[in-house]
């Protein structure tokens, strides 16, 4: 079975690259990073607002059935060349992970292959570790109250 | 003191990892793992508390002597610690793919 995303975090490092080949031409790609209904498909969170300019900034929120928000994030975008890289922050709101900074790179692998790289720098190794015991924590669907007792949790 | 002990924690000190390795091949005292290091006795039972309650080492009494072995289950977590994590991530971008093939079938 090939691993199509690949993701290496360094022992005692404070960062994760992920690496990720798409059947998508390099263009494409970067436009499921910039049109904001794209991005809430596939990201599953409604984009409030999504500025790719540098010095724009941005925000996703995901709401239960009720309408309580239950995740929220955003950041600034600090670099934004077309089809090849956003450099932004990106921040979890009411969660202990603190603010993360993170570069994606997108390259052509041919017309119609691509690759994107995302290097995510977290504050301190610690923290980063946290972020990889609990998958779910980046991912948008997660109330708030869960992802405190997880985070509470020890061994 | 009470600190949250966790397996990430554990590991991240040396000395901890070294008596991983050491009981990595056989079960040894805590007399015996000692010897391997020039720190006073009681640092590495502290060490060996820590890596206990972690369940990275499991104890063994064998007659009068306890013995410490590793727990080779809890060695995979860690192994796999971040498989979850690059589960999401795979699931997450499968997904970008095909809504943007869906995307360009439709330009």
């Amino acid at each position: 079975m090939d691993r199509k995303t690949q993701v290496s975090a360094g022992d005692g490092h404070q960062d994760i690259r992920i690496t990720r080949e798409f059947d998508l031409p390099r263009p494409l790609l970067f436009k499921a990073y910039t049109e904001p209904d794209l991005v809430a498909q596939w990201m599953g969170t409604r984009v409030l607002k999504l500025e790719s300019k540098p010095h724009g900034s941005w925000q996703f929120q995901t709401v239960d059935a009720q309408g309580n928000v239950v995740f929220q994030a955003s950041g600034v975008i600090h670099t934004f060349i077309p089809d090849r890289q956003i450099i932004r922050t990106f921040e979890i709101e009411n969660a202990p992970f603190g603010v993360q900074l993170e570069f994606l790179n997108f390259e052509a692998l041919t017309d119609t292959t691509s690759k994107l790289t995302m290097q995510i720098v977290y504050k301190s190794a610690e923290l980063r570790n946290k972020m990889l015991q609990m998958p779910f924590s980046h991912g948008l669907n997660m109330a708030h109250n869960r992802l405190q007792q997880l985070v509470g949790k020890g061994c | 003191m009470n600190l949250r002990r966790d397996v990430f924690q554990a590991i991240a000190d040396p000395t901890r990892r070294t008596i991983l390795t050491l009981v990595a091949t056989q079960a040894m005292t805590a007399g015996a793992i000692a010897a391997n290091f020039d720190t006073a006795r009681p640092t590495v039972s502290k060490h060996l508390q820590i890596l206990t309650e972690c369940e990275l080492l499991q104890q063994q009494q064998n007659g009068r002597e306890m013995y410490y072995h590793l727990n080779a289950a809890k060695m995979k977590e860690i192994a796999d610690f971040i498989e979850p994590f690059r589960q999401m991530w795979d699931d997450r971008f499968n997904k970008l793919e095909s809504i943007m093939k869906a995307y360009q079938a439709n330009q």
